[in-house]
């Protein structure tokens, strides 16, 4: 499946003193099988360009196709869209709402028109898919830990089966051990089911060692696209749009200004470990620029 | 004095639980016998899981809950006791997550004289004191803007201004960065900093980020309603896999650093700031940059 955005742009009332302009036209395309980061700083339009994707929103210009086809076309069904492409909240789980996990599950799938067993297959799978297993499925939603109940409004998504999700700060406010656990079942349902996954992040780690590919934001406009290594080389970028290096970047750009030769193109702490050892292996005579340049500082 | 005291702190309440058609009730505890001193112009951070029971703590400490067993004393003052609620109150203020949640007025200002309004403070000094807070917070050039309009870390300083306002001596963060992105938690970090370094307000951050919890000078960790865990940020993070059995981490440079000594460089076990192991690992290279010249 591809969503294909041509030229979207999006205003908030416009033709009103109130008008906002969210977003400026920008293309983008976001295929089954890969996993999309947005980034950028409050109120830069990330959660404005994700309702766009499925047919929440109508952009005020420009085109959203769905393999193809115009999701604002007349003939067109957005409900199987909203099926096809699943939207995951900020902080889902103020949207549980039934006696049990496995009814709230249930509601996505019934509200597609499928029959109760259906439904309940699909609710099942879904709660497996994010490590809720058979015990939770009677409980109430509420008596869940927090980790717990993300999970679950995330199965009530999973449960129509989508081709691409979408998730809007899918690990905030989740304990080291829940943010590991939800980050590692999103890249299961990618390897496993080749759903697409689009992830709103404010996390630059959990981004930086996930995505394949990152898109930055910075006032409505798309300002840098391109894979987790090209942006966060691209430190300016990243500080005009109010964003931040990765921890064990920043590391490393110390390290550099205080005179040591590294390399400063690590994602991960595996690879920031081996860039300081690289420097640290290097021949006793620096390129004398370096030196310079960390004695003058 | 210490500011903040609980001394065999419980917690418990009752739930409706739905098994096979009956419904039955059932004590859960939050809170099991939580003995704690906190003194003035500390900077603490509690980590834990979810539902370890730190938010039912924060709640306890500004008598939004109230014991079931135990005291809490804030200063001189029992929690428990109703006539002190409001001077318990602006002793000890507190922050939540979400900054909509927080703001009450359509311009900043009045929005931070709120608080201290509602108690009786002559106008004069609410102007006095908004002014104080929202320098305090570095928003005063916002003063006449309406919050709407603000970034979320704008916003949530405006709501510690409100708190600030309040002339509290401690500040409870709840989890007060959670929502912000990476510029919006550098804003309200530094602002905490500032308040404890230079305003001498005793600090308890909530917290699931380590790195925020590296800032601390000290730690409190907390697991199913128990206090498992009290130290230094290098105390505690130097104990990796005890913290992985309570549900946490350490933060990444931690975990850099600790690669790093496994394959031989000489680092003191806890690094936790970005700077301490930029500055550790520059001393430990010096010898080869003398050894040059």
């Amino acid at each position: 499946m591809k969503l294909k955005l041509e030229e979207v742009s999006y205003i908030y009332e416009p033709g009103t003193p109130m008008e906002v302009t969210a977003l400026y036209p920008l293309s983008l395309e976001v295929n089954s099988g890969e996993v999309l980061a947005i980034i950028g700083a409050t109120g830069s339009g990330k959660s404005t360009l994700i309702q766009l994707m499925n047919g929440l929103n109508k952009p005020t210009n420009g085109k959203v196709f769905c393999d193809g086809e115009d999701i604002c076309g007349e003939k067109y069904d957005r409900r199987r869209l909203r099926g096809r492409v699943g939207l995951v909240f900020q902080y889902p789980e103020y949207q549980l709402f039934e006696e049990t996990v496995l009814k709230d599950v249930c509601f996505g799938p019934k509200n597609q028109g499928l029959s109760e067993e259906a439904c309940i297959e699909r609710a099942r799978s879904a709660l497996r898919t994010v490590g809720l297993d058979e015990s939770y499925e009677q409980r109430s939603p509420f008596d869940l830990s927090g980790g717990e109940k993300r999970r679950a409004a995330i199965a009530g998504v999973l449960a129509m089966e989508p081709e691409i999700l979408i998730l809007d700060e899918p690990t905030a406010g989740l304990d080291p051990e829940g943010r590991e656990e939800l980050l590692s079942e999103l890249i299961s349902l990618r390897r496993e089911k080749g759903m697409g996954i689009v992830m709103v992040s404010h996390s630059m780690e959990d981004v930086a060692g996930l995505a394949d590919r990152i898109i930055v934001l910075s006032h409505g406009h798309l300002v840098r696209e391109g894979t987790p290594r090209e942006v966060f080389h691209d430190e300016k970028t990243l500080n005009d749009a109010g964003l931040a290096l990765p921890s064990v970047c920043r590391v490393l750009h110390l390290l550099k200004k205080k005179g040591l030769p590294v390399e400063t193109d690590a994602l991960s702490v595996e690879e920031a470990g081996k860039r300081i050892l690289d420097a640290f292996a290097a021949p006793s005579r620096p390129s004398s620029g370096l030196w310079k340049k960390g004695e003058a500082e | 004095m210490s500011i903040i005291r609980t001394e065999d702190l419980k917690y418990e309440y009752k739930v409706l639980e739905e098994r096979d058609g009956e419904e039955k009730e059932r004590t859960r505890s939050a809170l099991k016998g939580l003995t704690l001193f906190v003194e003035p112009g500390e900077f603490i951070a509690i980590l834990g899981r979810n539902g370890s029971g730190k938010s039912t703590l924060a709640k306890q400490i500004n008598a939004l809950l109230q014991p079931t067993g135990g005291t809490v004393w804030i200063e001189e003052m029992k929690t428990s006791d109703e006539e002190r609620l409001w001077d318990i109150r602006s002793t000890a203020g507190m922050v939540f997550q979400n900054p909509d949640n927080q703001i009450v007025a359509t311009v900043v200002e009045e929005d931070v004289g709120f608080g201290p309004e509602n108690v009786g403070v002559p106008t004069e000094e609410i102007w006095e004191r908004v002014e104080k807070s929202l320098k305090a917070v570095g928003m005063a050039a916002y003063a006449k803007s309406a919050p709407h309009r603000l970034s979320g870390g704008q916003k949530q300083r405006v709501a510690i201004a409100g708190v600030m306002a309040m002339k509290p001596r401690c500040i409870v963060f709840d989890e007060s960065t959670a929502m912000l992105d990476p510029v919006g938690r550098r804003e309200v970090l530094s602002t905490i900093r500032e308040l404890n370094e230079q305003e001498h307000i005793t600090v308890l951050l909530i917290t699931h980020y380590m790195e925020e919890a590296a800032l601390a000078g000290r730690i409190l960790i907390m697991n199913r309603g128990s206090l498992m865990m009290d130290g230094t940020p290098r105390e505690i993070f130097a104990q990796r896999e005890r913290l992985q059995e309570l549900g946490l981490s350490v933060p990444q440079v931690t975990q850099l650093a600790d690669l790093l000594r496994e394959k031989g460089l000489a680092l003191p076990a806890g690094i936790c700031r970005e700077e301490e192991l930029a500055e550790a690992l520059a001393s430990l290279y010096r010898p080869k940059k003398e050894a040059v010249q």
